[in-house]
């Protein structure tokens, strides 16, 4: 930072309080909160302007939050499933937003998954969030398609079924920002926001988020003890803000650091023996893999690429968002219409 | 008109039938007869002959049977005839059927090689060299095939009267100005028309003389003036998914927007156009970016509208404008991809779960396609909410003339948006409360820089302050106000078009595509029966109030559409109330464009012999 902030008060000189949104109606103890409750912790620490932010969510409990986070941002709760979608049109008429999607397991693995992977490989630019924890709560705990195989809910019965990983499908689609969290755990949930609000493309955070009410249970995976006891962090790094040049200068030699957008950078931590070197796929894809087999809860940066061009790029837009084009930009002239008419004589 | 009351060639001195007749060609899907078909038909419109062709094709890439329809009409009729006087025959396999088509008196050009009994006596032969021609022109075996077109085009020409200078500036229209093609294709065509001097002995009266009726006139497709419309209308967003017949409407939006849309100061698009991954994606990008402030737009067809079922109805709710061409087929389900239907008016006017019911526009022509097609953008944005625009294949995929398109008559309406300023001014605002009493709120846009311009959108229950709410009072209030909304749209859609005849008992109403039948088949009850047709052309919905009193002033009121359940039959016995009986369903649904002869055929069966 420039100049370091006074107290209590953000680079725009705002209070953390004016980050927050309505009261939650989620259960008391929901992952879901801790995790609306950083990303206010990572927007102000930012010094984001709230109104250059959009929130978007899809159906579900998870998406319910995005009105428990920055009441001054422009929300927009859509379709069950949908959200890359909205998310897509929204940021392309204004790419100069910054978007946080939030979806749940549910929302993206089943009804949304053909959106969310072509979301991903247009590399839209947005943070998209899923609140995973293996079940449906607002149909009151019906299993998703994350849930474990052959776990067992009372409701439900016992899922038969192997888990999708979002991670892995998401790196399957080209997603250049793959990253796994664990609600329990704020402090590595507030760096992988930060860093992933500068990715200049679709930045995807498979948050474990446990259901305190449906699938909380200790043998569960998405659960706290769970969490807490098997969380395995397969790397660590710092996110940079451009103007931090001792940051980056401590960094350099000593660790790696990947360019993100307007000058940014993650600074990895130097990789420990047989640590997971994030800049690698086919790394990123077998380290997957493995915890999949071994049921591992790895957390961490899985991958990370900033060299793919972002939607945005891709479609050439100038500097001024298509939703702010005047009338003498997008209408063209009466003569041009003449020239277009004699040419169909 | 009535051709088909004609002498058999037989009984010889037949008058020359000048500039009125048809011609029906009938050949295989992927053979390029449509390069030589479209050049006939813009021959014919350069020569200053009202003309339309009718490409009748199969759902296929290669090989299936195909056929095109020209009409020529001094008279300026447009509509499909269900016969034609001429028929040429290059498909083998619809030989036989295509030679029963031929009209009593007409004449059957064929492939020399097709080998079928031919045996009326009341129709004339001309067999065409359509394979010999082509290998002593043409090297490339590839090319040979296209190039048989060219023979029954040249063929044609010489018996006809065909103006070669027409032909010439007709291919060099379809190929772009370059020269090799058009050359090559001339060189058939003047070889055929030779050969056609020299070998075939004129036994019909058939010709064309120039005239001067298409004089200021173009010649277009209702997509291609669609995308144009939208073009003048400012769209900035585009998301669509390949179907036919839509697709050449995101084609041509491809195709011009980089000429007429870049910025010229910064060299940039002013748009951005994406293929989704399907069409409820597509709607949803047009969904959200219509919320962040994008004039956007989509264009579909039956399948992609029921697939965009859910954001209609969220777009509806949630008042998000929105622009929606669908390009209607045959359904229901896969149906009839490649043939005509307005079977999606009852579909679409209701759109989505729950009480929803949308702003509809009605296009019946290329021109109309290209007003509404900027029109739409500022009736969604003026009523924040999705607008569709219910073209066909008909309009759509066939090539009309129109009056050239008139530039926008009015600056763009954005609608009610409130920026920082005006925030600053109100000290803040409730998005969906309805202060003008038109049910319409302020809506602000993503990215506003002000503390209170910030709402939450949702497709839940909610207060006029876009809150959530389950309260019944809350959710009865907006309702109501939606309800004001589409009444508010009544009155400023487009109204509809009216042709009182003084002393008419009877009265007939369409739209879109049924439209130049319905011209005709007035002017045919007049002339041959005797009888008088007011008739009123819906343009949208909701449907005008002054319907009403059309239907009023009638005995009885023949709704002509092309669809099997008589839909927009169904919306106007709702909406005239005890009128109801008044109305009789004129409603016909095989797939292909309606024609006058039918039309009249079914008033009259109905009105009795005058």
């Amino acid at each position: 930072m420039t100049a370091a902030p006074a107290k209590n008060v953000n680079s725009l000189g705002l209070p953390k309080a004016d980050y927050k949104g309505l009261p939650t109606t989620l259960c008391a103890g929901c992952g879901h909160n801790s995790i609306s409750d950083k990303i206010i912790d990572a927007a102000w620490d930012l010094g984001l302007k709230q109104e250059q932010v959009i929130k978007l969510s899809g159906i579900g409990c998870s998406s319910k939050s995005p009105a428990y986070f920055l009441g001054r941002s422009f929300g927009i709760n859509t379709l069950h499933g949908r959200m890359p979608s909205v998310a897509t049109g929204a940021l392309i008429a204004n790419h100069t937003l910054y978007g946080v999607g939030v979806s749940g397991d549910g929302d993206t693995g089943s009804i949304g998954m053909g959106q969310f992977k072509h979301m991903v490989r247009r590399n839209l630019r947005v943070v998209y969030i899923i609140e995973n924890n293996g079940v449906y709560g607002l149909t009151k705990g019906q299993f998703s398609a994350t849930a474990d195989m052959g776990q067992e809910i009372k409701y439900t019965g016992r899922n038969e079924l192997p888990p999708i990983d979002l991670c892995l499908e998401a790196i399957v689609a080209e997603c250049g920002f793959v990253a796994r969290s664990f609600a329990g755990d704020p402090k590595h949930v507030i760096n992988l926001i930060k860093a992933a609000l500068n990715y200049r493309g679709t930045a995807v955070l498979d948050i474990i988020s446990p259901c305190v009410t449906f699938n909380d249970k200790d043998d569960s995976t998405k659960s706290y003890s769970w969490g807490k006891s098997h969380d395995e962090r397969i790397n660590d790094f710092s996110f940079v803000m451009t103007q931090d040049e001792i940051a980056i200068e401590q960094a350099e030699g000593e660790t790696k650091a990947v360019e993100l957008h307007d000058g940014t950078s993650i600074v990895l931590q130097k990789l420990a023996e047989g640590q997971h070197d994030p800049t690698d796929r086919m790394a990123a894809i077998k380290l997957l893999e493995d915890a999949r087999a071994k049921q591992r809860f790895i957390t961490g940066l899985i991958y990370i690429n900033p060299n793919r061009p972002s939607l945005a790029e891709h479609e050439h837009l100038g500097s001024t968002p298509l939703s702010a084009l005047p009338e003498s930009k997008t209408r063209p002239s009466r003569e041009s219409l003449e020239k277009v008419m004699a040419g169909m004589k | 008109m009535a051709v088909s009351d004609m002498p058999s060639p037989q009984t010889a001195e037949r008058p020359p039938v000048v500039n009125m007749f048809s011609i029906m060609v009938a050949t295989k899907n992927g053979s390029g007869s449509q390069t030589a078909n479209t050049a006939l038909l813009r021959a014919l419109f350069k020569m200053g002959i009202p003309v339309s062709g009718k490409n009748l094709f199969p759902s296929n890439i290669q090989g299936l049977p195909t056929w095109y329809t020209i009409r020529i009409s001094a008279d300026g009729f447009t509509a499909r005839r269900p016969l034609s006087e001429i028929v040429v025959a290059l498909n083998p396999a619809t030989a036989m059927d295509d030679y029963k088509e031929v009209e009593k008196g007409g004449f059957y050009m064929y492939a020399d090689d097709i080998k079928i009994e031919m045996n009326r006596t009341d129709i004339s032969h001309y067999p065409i060299p359509a394979k010999s021609i082509p290998q002593k022109f043409e090297k490339d075996p590839k090319l040979r095939g296209y190039a048989a077109n060219m023979v029954y085009v040249g063929a044609l020409a010489h018996l006809l009267g065909i103006n070669m200078d027409d032909l010439r500036s007709a291919l060099m229209f379809h190929f772009k100005n370059k020269p090799k093609p058009v050359e090559s294709n001339m060189q058939i065509i003047q070889a055929s028309a030779e050969w056609a001097a020299q070998n075939l002995k004129k036994s019909d009266p058939f010709k064309v003389e120039p005239l001067n009726k298409t004089d200021g006139l173009i010649m277009i497709d209702g997509n291609t003036a669609g995308a144009l419309g939208a073009i003048y209308g400012g769209f900035t967003f585009c998301a669509w998914y390949p179907i036919t017949p839509a697709t050449s409407l995101a084609d041509a939006l491809t195709a011009y927007a980089p000429r007429l849309r870049m910025d010229a100061e910064t060299n940039t698009p002013t748009y951005s156009i994406i293929q989704a991954e399907d069409e409820l994606a597509a709607l949803g990008m047009v969904i959200g970016a219509g919320w962040a402030g994008a004039r956007a737009m989509t264009s579909t067809s039956g399948p992609g509208i029921s697939l965009m079922s859910e954001f209609a109805g969220y777009g509806y709710y949630a008042e998000i404008p929105a622009v929606v061409w669908d390009v209607q087929r045959m359904g229901p389900s896969t149906g009839l991809p490649t043939r005509v239907s307005q079977g999606d008016v009852l579909g679409t006017y209701y759109l989505g779960h729950g009480d929803s019911k949308h702003v509809i526009l009605l296009p019946a022509d290329p021109a109309e396609c290209f007003e509404y097609g900027w029109k739409a953008f500022d009736l969604a944005e003026q009523l924040q909410t999705p607008v569709f625009v219910l073209s066909d294949l008909d309009i759509g995929m066939n090539q009309w003339m129109s009056k050239p398109f008139e530039y926008p008559d009015q600056p763009m309406n954005r609608g009610k948006v409130l920026d920082a300023k005006k925030l600053d001014e109100l000290g803040g605002f409730a998005r969906y409360k309805d202060i003008e009493g038109d049910g319409v709120g302020y809506r602000t846009l993503p990215g506003t820089a002000h503390p209170l311009a910030a709402y939450f959108t949702r497709g839940t229950g909610h207060t006029e302050k876009a809150t959530y709410s389950e309260k019944p009072d809350d959710w009865m209030n907006n309702m109501a106000r939606l309800g004001r909304k589409h009444e508010t749209a009544r009155a400023i859609v487009p109204q509809p078009a009216v042709d009182l005849v003084e002393g008419a008992e009877i009265a007939i109403i369409s739209y879109g595509s049924a439209h130049p039948a319905v011209e005709e088949t007035r002017w045919r009850l007049e002339k041959n029966h005797g009888v008088k047709a007011s008739y009123l052309r819906i343009k949208a919905l909701p449907l005008a109030e002054s319907i009403k009193d059309f239907v009023a002033a009638h005995k009885r009121v023949y709704v002509a559409e092309l669809n099997t359940d008589a839909q927009m039959y169904q919306l106007l016995r709702l909406h005239v109330g005890d009128l109801q009986n008044k109305l009789v369903a004129a409603n016909w649904g095989d797939g292909l464009p309606l024609t006058a002869r039918w039309m009249t055929k079914f008033i009259m069966d109905k009105e009795g012999a005058k």
